[in-house]
């Protein structure tokens, strides 16, 4: 596996750059759709997969985000400033919703964040005077890079895929830093992270106004990517989607969003030869998936490559990050 | 004063039946640890059985009789052994997954093989209107809140008077002493699906005349059984019945009194209110977790 890493990493990249070029424009649009999320799903990854908090909250950071952009471009601000800062406003209401999960877990977790979705979705749709409410809001402009214009699907998905790269390289980096440690502590055992001496509850804080962050920054993207924005896309089922993307990829992996994303977003494409019953079959897959392999697709994968060396061991999760 | 007591008793009769579906939600969890994210759908599809029934020619009480059996056979039977079985020793999170996956799973077939469109559906009773204390109070929503309590006190007596029930709450508290006493702890488990299954089919037969049976019906629904489940409690079932009731009422008398834009968010508030100050619910036990 170490030694497939790098050159499967090396055609991921080479795939990545030319595939847009044999595409049709539907499919560089998917694409970048695939890049945007899983930026969001990284972001979820952080919060869920290594700090083990579970948000189901994610898609209202996409949101925020995505509104922020709309917003402060159609009032002429620059794209990049706007983006920057639906990322900030993010970062400050993730850690606010990080409070109730110093005093809950688990299932409670979930419905808080359950809960703030909705009323995210409430908000965005009821205050027509700041968000046009339920008719939305069309026609983000794309960003120009020194001069040149992104509006070609093609230039677009370049920026959401260099964004992609920066954004995955900077939490490479941090979950091989003592933080990230800590994170995977909290996610393990959060009384004996504490008697360690880690501050757990500002790590708390921090797992979830940074996976809220990177949540923001997928938004800003999306509302220039799909040039339409409506509440209804930032509703709970935005948040199902994003995390059904880091479970089915495998929770707590670092590639796992990039798998789950791929999944989620092409699967269902694929499916329409189906026609109308595409979902049904998407659902099933997910389902079938699930029933097989719990640990998600690269769970799955670790299981087939090293039968020998490591025994898959029962709580995979853990394991999996030491031998790492 | 006479609307209220309209409003009331329509609150009620929704409190009643999101009781019953918030009851079967919290069964699965203490017995299984499944937090069911189909319940809503699972209540959307029995009136789908029912109709089904009668456009063959079944008459009503017949069609509901085979409701109530499908629905115990297909979302208490398989559903355990399809997909419950082979994950629960895998953690919430996948389960929370398939279930999410399911509900989409379940929607879809109605929408496709079925209709998507509203279908009416028979009420058990005809509309008729009562008079009571001046206020005009339906006889449906009378009948409603009866078929619920009935269905509750007869829940109650089977949990807490019979030999079974108390297995049952055996294996809820603690699978493993209750394996020792040697209660047959799978097959507890199993019962718990049998009569989420039907509590569910009930729920849907005095709901649908209501709202119609449509294959989006679930969402609302799903959602408002994990609040009353919450704010009255996950582990304790009088506790989802005070959640189910007090959530009905509340949005009644929000919707009518506060404002209706922001109905939906009312029970979210109170949600979010008690699980940071009241993490147990209000009847619910401190759960203690080990380290």
């Amino acid at each position: 596996m170490r030694r497939l890493g790098p050159s499967a990493l090396a055609i991921a990249g080479v795939v990545a750059i030319g595939l847009p070029f044999l595409l049709k424009p539907f499919g560089v649009y998917l694409i970048s759709m695939w890049a945007v999320l899983t930026i969001a799903a990284i972001g979820l990854n952080l919060t869920l997969g290594y700090a083990g908090q579970v948000s189901m909250a994610q898609g209202a950071f996409v949101g925020i985000g995505a509104y922020t952009v709309a917003l402060l471009t159609a009032a002429g601000w620059p794209f990049f400033v706007a983006f920057i800062l639906g990322g900030a406003l993010c970062f400050v209401i993730g850690w606010l919703l990080g409070y109730p999960a110093l005093r809950v877990q688990h299932h409670y977790l979930a419905f808080v964040t359950l809960a703030f979705n909705t009323l995210v979705f409430l908000v965005l749709r009821n205050e027509e005077w700041l968000t046009r409410g339920s008719y939305g809001i069309a026609g983000t402009d794309r960003p120009s890079l020194f001069g040149f214009s992104t509006d070609n699907a093609r230039a677009f998905y370049f920026v959401c895929l260099a964004i992609l790269v920066l954004l995955s390289a900077a939490t490479w980096w941090m979950m091989r830093s003592p933080w990230g440690r800590a994170f995977v502590a909290l996610r393990e055992n959060p009384i004996r992270a504490l008697s360690l001496g880690l501050d757990t509850r500002r790590y708390t804080l921090m797992a979830f106004a940074l996976g809220s962050t990177l949540g923001g920054l997928a938004g800003g993207l999306y509302a220039p990517l799909v040039q339409f924005i409506e509440p209804g896309s930032f509703s709970l089922n935005m948040s199902f989607n994003l995390l059904l993307m880091v479970i089915v990829g495998g929770s707590g992996r670092f590639f796992g969003p990039f798998v789950g994303a791929l999944i989620a977003v092409l699967l269902p494409e694929w499916m329409r030869i189906a026609e109308g019953y595409y979902l049904i079959v998407y659902a099933m897959l997910v389902m079938v998936l699930m029933v097989f392999c719990p640990t998600g697709v690269l769970g799955l994968f670790e299981k087939a490559f090293r039968p020998k060396k490591a025994p898959p061991p029962a709580p995979a999760t853990l394991k999996a990050e030491v031998t790492r | 004063m006479a609307s209220f007591i309209q409003l009331l008793v329509s609150g009620l009769a929704t409190g009643a039946i999101y009781a019953l579906i918030a009851i079967g939600f919290t069964l699965l969890w203490q017995t299984s640890q499944t937090i069911n994210f189909a319940q809503g759908e699972f209540v959307m599809l029995p009136a789908f059985f029912v109709l089904a029934a009668m456009n063959v020619g079944a008459p009503y009480w017949l069609a509901a009789l085979i409701g109530i059996a499908l629905s115990v056979v297909v979302l208490g039977v398989l559903f355990k052994a399809v997909i419950v079985d082979p994950m629960m020793r895998h953690g919430v999170l996948p389960l929370v997954i398939t279930t999410i996956a399911l509900s989409l799973f379940l929607k879809e077939s109605v929408k496709d093989f079925y209709s998507s469109q509203a279908q009416p559906f028979p009420a058990p009773v005809a509309p008729r209107d009562l008079h009571f204390l001046g206020a005009v109070v339906s006889l449906q929503s009378v009948v409603v809140l009866a078929v619920a309590v009935l269905t509750v006190v007869a829940l109650h007596l089977l949990l807490n008077k019979t030999r079974l029930g108390r297995c049952m709450q055996a294996t809820a508290q603690n699978p493993t002493v209750a394996r020792i006493l040697g209660i047959p702890v799978g097959r507890m488990v199993l019962y718990t699906f049998l009569i989420n299954g039907a509590l569910v089919a009930i729920a849907s037969l005095l709901i649908s005349p209501i709202y119609l049976a449509k294959f989006t019906n679930g969402e609302a629904l799903g959602m408002a059984a994990f609040i009353a489940a919450i704010i009255g409690g996950f582990n304790q079932v009088r506790g989802a019945i005070l959640g189910g009731l007090i959530l009905g009422v509340l949005d009644n008398l929000s919707a009518a009194y506060l404002s209706s834009q922001y109905r939906g968010a009312f029970p979210l508030v109170i949600l979010i209110a008690v699980i940071l100050f009241r993490p147990q619910g209000l009847l619910g036990r401190v759960e203690e977790r080990a380290v």
